[in-house]
């Protein structure tokens, strides 16, 4: 980081910069413009000076106003425009991204990677390798801010939140909460560690073996009785999990929805909110009887059935 | 008062001005007269803003240091807390309308009080009921949610005195509202005959505007504390997840107040603006019809781009476009106003008098904060700024910077006809430029701060952004300096000052021409309005020095 400008870690804080640099530029030039106009009308036309007056010219007026109006409209539209350009783009993580799971309570950062690494307050990560991640929060609202990676997502409870950047720099860089939490708000800082990839293979591998969160997962599965009507052996009319993460659903209202973290998340607490077409709504609500963790395992879980079933 | 007269022939009335028209305390308590009321709420809010000030004196102080030894981080989040919800609602809603606001509309509309006299008194009372309940938070142990009361840390997990401080604001806000009530209703029927609505200057226009915004958007916020109250306190499922409530829907309500909040506090300021910039370049303001439609403009478009202080909350990548999009559509009319104070400098006689100081420095500061504004209305840069120092110095640029400065200009401007004194020139025109320079070490790091990433309510911090926060807390220190001068030569003025005559700056406006300070009931007959604002040259002209062309005919004519 230099003394006016962050760090620049990221694929997106390269485009990002761009639109930063270029609304710098325009506003400095309109910032200019005002103040050359203030400061030159003051001295010219100061009380007594020499400069005539006379008549007001006849195009001063109208014109003038309609010109300027429009121009700054046209102005801030092309703004909008270019802004929102990298937007849309920017919002889907790509398919090959690396999964980690963050969630945040008062007043650290837990991050969990695939294989069950688990970190606290610090993020390891590959360069150069797109990473997803789904976070959580287990108290009030946090923000998960990267400064160098131009990345800032506020983590809300009961929700998943998805975020992704892939790292262009090795290095560490800051990791902050950015959502006023409470009394050691500023205290909730980390580091993102981003690594070449021979070096995160190796750390990943010597990190101690935490159980595998998909195997976690169909612990629970069986031991909170999903099984009971998920499986398919079950003689309960209820929906086969397998395939299921990543494909679209047809509810039973009509609409379908995508089968990601967050639908499976309020499938679990709210099972009422979008039931399946063709099925019954006679899941009953897991809400309070399942931690942010067990949640994320269980989903964890249903995702590997997944990629067992496609070719 | 059955005669009339128009404007610059008006007789002076020859009875008591309101100062001295009765003496005691308990006719000050039970006045029903605009100007008594201003001057009550002037000294509240003056109370307010330097316990405020205070509040964050002793951040800027902790500051320094990016360990923060001074206080625990629970103090340091009472204080910014205190600091946020004192000098919003109880310093810069209030500011311009309930002090320069009621004192001058009637006024400058040839009225001989507002429409709701009692009304008024009672808003008063409201805010001193209000001021108790917040200071009694403070006084118990503080509140420490920040100023935008977020839950679900505000309704579940904060410790503090939330019920305290978010009745206060509750209360508070009706104060607010009858003001607005009161001004709407008076600029409607108390104009007086003449009066058009294009004839209105365009300091009543901008409370007309911030009057309505204050009725539309405040019930909101009532609404949302109310119902943080309900949750904290009854236990109601409402923003809690974990009942299938949504804590989001706290900030949707909370922006769709706060952002309007935003134009009731510049709006008026825009007016005090639109008054001194022609009475000291001696020209017609530039564009009326535009400056009024921009003024309406920014009003109603404010109420539709609450959602630019959600887009890191999880919004849909569309709903954030339509607020994007509005919110650059939002700073069309305030960049016409910027254009229309600049070119209403051109040919014009102009004196630099400590009002118009502050109105110079009004434009350049809101300026600055206005364009910064750009950058948090374009989506991928507000993801990097958002929460930030950024967004700390946008909002003062436009707040302190921008309505702040207006206050202290309009208060000078006015000093003249409220109390009938005029202030020390010389002290005056310094405090101007200390304050400018102060503002600007202190809040313009805070750009740089936070777009390196320095966010805000950080108690400790990463050392590299010290430098920042070293810079921030010395002009820190120079703006407080440079805000205590006025109140000392301001006190000063009223007992030591010479006397000020009804017009010292050759204004034009029906409010200097009654005496200064004006009468009980404000002219002593029924003035009549025959010509537009701001007439100072005629149609056509440039500026002139002296007073009005129309003043001098009557004079020559007398």
């Amino acid at each position: 980081m230099s003394y006016f400008s962050p760090d620049t870690a990221s694929t997106l804080a390269q485009r990002i910069d761009v639109i930063f640099l270029g609304l710098l530029a325009l506003s400095g030039a309109i910032l200019l413009l005002v103040f050359c106009l203030v400061v030159g009308f003051s001295i010219r036309y100061r009380r007594g000076s020499p400069a005539p007056r006379g008549p007001m010219p006849a195009l001063v007026s109208r014109e003038f106003e309609i010109g300027w109006t429009s121009a700054t409209l046209f102005l801030f539209v092309f703004l909008f425009w270019w802004g929102v350009s990298i937007e849309i783009t920017a919002f889907v993580p790509p398919n090959d991204a690396i999964d980690v799971q963050v969630v945040a309570k008062q007043w650290m950062w837990k991050t969990l990677h695939a294989n069950g690494a688990r970190e606290i307050n610090e993020l390891h990560v590959p360069v150069g390798v797109p990473v997803r991640l789904a976070m959580r929060s287990q108290d009030v609202i946090h923000s998960f801010f990267v400064p160098a990676f131009r990345l800032k997502q506020d983590v809300v409870p009961g929700q998943v939140h998805e975020a992704w950047f892939q790292a262009t720099k090795t290095g560490v860089f800051h990791l902050l909460c950015a959502e006023y939490c409470g009394t050691d708000h500023s205290r909730m800082r980390g580091r993102i560690v981003v690594m070449p990839p021979d070096d995160y293979a190796a750390w990943l591998s010597a990190q101690p073996e935490g159980d595998d969160l998909a195997k976690d997962g169909a612990q629970l599965f069986v031991e909170r009785g999903c099984s009971g009507c998920h499986a398919p052996s079950s003689r309960v009319h209820a929906p086969s999990l397998a395939g299921l993460y990543g494909r679209s659903v047809a509810l039973s209202d009509g609409r379908t929805v995508p089968a990601d973290e967050a639908y499976l998340r309020d499938s679990i607490l709210q099972p009422r909110k979008d039931v399946v077409a063709g099925y019954e709504p006679i899941m009953p609500s897991f809400s309070g009887r399942l931690s942010e963790g067990e949640i994320q395992s269980l989903v964890a879980y249903i995702r590997s059935l997944a990629k067992e079933s496609r070719p | 008062m059955s005669d009339s007269a128009t404007l610059g022939q008006l007789p002076l009335p020859v009875e008591p001005d309101y100062l001295r028209f009765e003496r005691t305390v308990w006719s000050w308590l039970t006045t029903t007269d605009h100007k008594r009321i201003a001057i009550l709420f002037a000294v509240v809010i003056t109370l307010f803003f330097f316990m405020g000030g205070a509040a964050i004196t002793l951040v800027r102080l902790e500051l320094v240091s990016p360990e923060g030894h001074l206080l625990t981080s629970d103090t340091y989040n009472k204080l910014f807390s205190f600091h946020g919800i004192v000098m919003v609602w109880f310093f810069l809603v209030p500011s311009i309308p309930n002090t320069l606001g009621i004192f001058l509309v009637p006024l400058m509309i040839g009225a001989s009080d507002l429409a709701f006299p009692r009304l008024n008194l009672f808003s008063w009372y409201l805010t001193v009921a209000a001021g108790a309940c917040t200071v009694y938070a403070l006084i118990a142990g503080g509140v420490d949610t920040g100023w935008t009361f977020y839950t679900p840390f505000s309704t579940l997990f904060s410790n503090t005195h939330v019920f305290a401080a978010a009745l206060g604001v509750f209360l508070v806000g009706f104060s607010t509202i009858a003001t607005g009530v009161n001004i709407i209703a008076t600029v409607h029927m108390l104009r007086c005959p003449g009066m058009a609505w294009f004839r209105l200057p365009l300091f009543v226009w901008a409370m007309y505007a911030t009057s309505i915004v204050i009725v539309l958007a405040t019930p909101v916020l009532a609404i949302s504390l109310l119902l943080v109250m309900a949750e904290r306190w009854l236990g109601l499922p409402i923003f809690d997840p974990a009942r299938g409530g949504d804590p989001i829907l706290f900030q949707h309500l909370f922006w769709f107040y706060s952002h309007p909040a935003v134009y009731i506090m510049v709006l008026p300021a825009m007016g005090v603006v639109s008054e001194i910039i022609p009475a000291f370049a001696r020209r017609r303001i530039f564009g009326y019809t535009f400056m009024v439609y921009a003024i309406l403009g920014i009003s109603g478009i404010g109420f539709f781009v609450w959602g630019h202080h959600m887009f890191v909350s999880g919004m849909s990548a569309y709903t954030a476009l339509i607020f994007s999009f509005l919110s650059f559509i939002i700073a069309v009319p305030s960049a016409i106003k910027v254009f229309n104070w600049t070119f209403s400098l051109y040919r014009g006689q102009i004196a630099f008098d400590a009002p118009m100081l502050y109105a110079l420095g009004f434009v350049g500061l809101f300026t600055t904060g206005g364009l910064s504004g750009l950058f948090l209305a374009a989506i991928p840069v507000d993801v990097q700024v958002t929460d930030t120092y950024f967004v700390v110095a946008h909002f003062h640029y436009i707040m302190v910077g921008g309505s702040v400065s207006a206050l202290f200009g309009g208060l000078h401007f006015w000093w003249p006809k409220v109390t009938g004194k005029m202030y020390p020139e010389s002290w005056a025109r310094f405090a101007a430029i200390l304050m400018y320079f102060g503002f600007n070490l202190t809040f313009a790091p805070q750009f740089i701060a936070g777009y390196l990433g320095m966010p805000r309510r950080y108690h400790t911090y990463p050392p590299e952004f010290q430098i920042y926060n070293v810079m921030s807390s010395s002009g820190a220190a120079i703006l407080a300096a440079a805000y205590l001068l006025p109140l000392g030569y301001l006190a000063w003025s009223l007992f030591f000052a010479r006397t000020a005559p009804s017009n010292p700056w050759d204004a034009t406006g029906l409010e200097w021409s009654t005496t200064s300070p004006p009468p009980h009931k404000n002219f002593s007959v029924q003035p009549r309005v025959v010509r537009p604002p701001y007439e100072y040259h005629p149609e056509g002209h440039s500026a002139e020095v002296g007073p009005p062309s129309y003043q001098r005919e009557q004079e020559l004519l007398q």
